[in-house]
């Protein structure tokens, strides 16, 4: 069979992705931490709640004080670093996982279902939701924190509230958008009810969309809850949670500054990947928005 | 303009009637009542609560007996202090090395400033606070580890703002106390202004670049206009619509940044306060806190609405 000659066929997003050095460096950098994640309870040298009682505050093996048993040094309770930091990123990437799905999910039903109720319903819905994105996170994760109680889940619960409105916002505008497009028109006249018309017509031009904003959830959804860690509102210790990590590490900064750079460099290392990789995705899915 | 004003109004009313039913859950968490009500009913009760507020009761902190409102009062210009000087840094630095990062575009030193603009993008702001004391405090000795000023300088707190109220004690230590309080200042500064630093700059080349290509700016440059003409006079007008936008955003980031730095730096501010009270679930305290900080918010985002509907006329006509 001959195949019609086409001059400019627009490339596929992976191959405009995988163009993008940053982004394919963030991706390594991400699929790295996710092994290092699932495989952590393996290849984790210790328990990450075990303390040694005489290796206390050792540095890491890069010091000459080091100790080839403790890899990355231990903390001020002689648990070891790299067992505590292994945990830490299962826990965090657990976490944000299930965080920004389920926000995810909310956000993207109540969005959905706003582009098709009546119009004033809708307009004062949007208006919460901007009343929402416009509020500072911390402020409102640390009051409904105050309301329900510090704690991991409570911390867990006031970051998902915290995202849903983006995931409300971008579901509700991009299917308004796409409903006024003349092929939702000739789907309209062709008979297709509203919901097949959501489903097969317009959720497929939405998803790009949605794909962005999940990937800068993550980094949104991993650096509220490091942060609500790190202010005592959200995983307790001794949990090995990095946020909780650095916080503890605060009194030692000066005598064991491996205590706080590790962790945090742990969550930079993450925010900075995924981040990486959401400019790629984003210029990748949406070439409107290229820089 | 009247179409305009009245959906800010609405948005305003909307938001003011959200913030003060969260801060009614709020102040009923606490053990001791925040406020004495008449009625039983919980609808009757939040028309009561609101009443309390607009007369300037915010009730009573349970652990110092204290009026939240003047509680507030007093630790809130130390906030003020830190959030100014940051934005200041923010926004000449962001501005700056966006406008530069755009006229070398491609170049090298664009892409030094665009990776870096990344880097502070994606830091956490907790852990870059204690890497600037660990290095400019702790290991080098620059900068003081915490608080606003020196034990040995006795300030009267006229304004409680400590850079005017040590300039007011010029009598008394001569400059040594205004640079002191300068001093103390400069590192919970730039650690709250990085991110908004990073974004302004971000915006400022993309926002600086998409106006560039326009036709109006073709025509100024075949006109035969100077570059730095075009760029100063030309296209930051226009280009400043977007950058103004995202402040809304901005405002929220550092407001959510000024607790963080304020905890780290033990600077005696809102955020403090707050976290204090969180931790000793002194519920007046919180409901007050949480209260005048988004109506800050709510404010800070309904001034730049108008700034930009004064820069950009067309905004004056609804769509």
């Amino acid at each position: 069979m001959i195949k019609p000659m086409v001059t400019s066929q627009p490339k596929p997003s992976w191959v405009i992705f995988s163009q993008n050095k940053g982004a394919m460096i963030g991706l390594v950098v991400l699929l790295l931490i996710l092994l290092m994640a699932l495989i952590g309870p393996w290849i984790a040298p210790y328990d990450p709640a075990h303390q040694f009682n005489s290796k206390v505050l050792i540095p890491p093996i890069w010091d000459s004080a080091g100790d080839f048993q403790y890899f990355l040094g231990t903390d001020d309770l002689g648990r070891d670093m790299l067992s505590r930091l292994l945990y830490g990123a299962r826990l965090s990437l657990q976490l944000t996982f299930v965080v920004v799905l389920i926000a995810a999910l909310v956000g993207v039903v109540i969005g959905a279902a706003a582009a098709f109720i009546n119009p004033t319903l809708r307009s004062l819905l949007m208006r919460i939701m901007d009343l929402l994105l416009s509020f500072p996170s911390l402020l409102l994760a640390i009051a409904i924190v105050a309301i329900i109680g510090p704690g991991l889940p409570n911390a867990i619960y006031a970051v998902i509230i915290v995202l849903i409105p983006q995931f409300v916002r971008i579901t509700q505008s991009s299917i308004s958008e796409e409903l006024n497009k003349d092929y939702v028109m000739a789907a309209k006249l062709d008979g297709a009810k509203r919901l097949r018309l959501l489903t097969h017509h317009v959720w497929p031009n939405i998803v790009p969309a949605l794909i962005v904003q999940l990937t800068f959830s993550f980094s949104t959804a991993l650096l509220d809850i490091a942060a609500l860690g790190f202010l005592g509102l959200g995983a307790q210790p001794p949990m090995a949670e990095w946020g909780t990590m650095l916080s503890e590490s605060r009194a030692f900064i000066q005598f064991a500054p491996w205590t706080m750079t590790l962790p945090g460099l742990a969550i930079f290392m993450t925010v900075l990947s995924i981040n990486l990789v959401g400019d790629g995705v984003r210029d990748a899915l949406d070439p409107r928005l290229n820089r | 303009m009247f179409a305009t004003l009245l959906k800010q109004l609405s948005t305003l009313v909307i938001s003011l009637l959200g913030l003060t039913v969260l801060t009614f859950i709020l102040s009923l968490q606490s053990e001791t009542p925040v406020h004495q009500f008449q009625s039983d009913h919980v609808v009757v009760q939040y028309f009561e609560y609101l009443q309390f507020l607009l007369n300037g009761d915010w009730g009573t902190s349970s652990i110092h007996k204290r009026s939240v409102l003047k509680d507030f009062l007093q630790h809130f210009p130390a906030t003020i202090e830190l959030i100014v000087f940051a934005m200041v840094l923010a926004v000449t630095a962001g501005l700056g090395l966006g406008i530069l990062a755009s006229t070398r575009r491609g170049g090298w030193l664009d892409n030094t400033l665009m990776t870096s603009s990344l880097v502070g993008y994606s830091m956490p702001i907790f852990w870059w606070g204690m890497l600037l004391v660990l290095l400019f405090s702790l290991t080098l000795g620059w900068t003081p580890v915490a608080g606003r000023i020196d034990f040995a300088y006795d300030i009267e707190p006229y304004t409680r703002f400590m850079l005017i109220d040590t300039l007011l004690h010029h009598n008394q230590y001569g400059f040594a106390a205004f640079l002191n309080a300068l001093h103390h200042l400069i590192l919970p500064a730039v650690t709250l202004s990085t991110i908004p630093m990073a974004i302004v700059a971000r915006m400022t080349r993309s926002s600086l670049l998409a106006v560039l290509k326009s036709e109006y700016i073709r025509t100024a440059r075949s006109k035969g206009i100077s570059k730095q003409r075009i760029i100063w006079v030309h296209a930051l007008r226009n280009a400043l619509q977007p950058i103004l936008t995202i402040g809304g955003v901005q405002i929220s980031i550092i407001m959510s940044g000024v607790i963080i730095t304020e905890y780290i730096f033990a600077w005696p501010g809102i955020g403090k306060w707050l976290l204090e009270a969180v931790s000793r679930r002194d519920f007046a305290t919180i409901q007050g806190g949480v209260l005048a900080l988004s109506i800050i918010v709510i404010a800070f985002n309904l001034a730049l609405d108008f700034i930009g509907i004064y820069l950009n006329p067309r905004l004056r006509r609804p769509s």
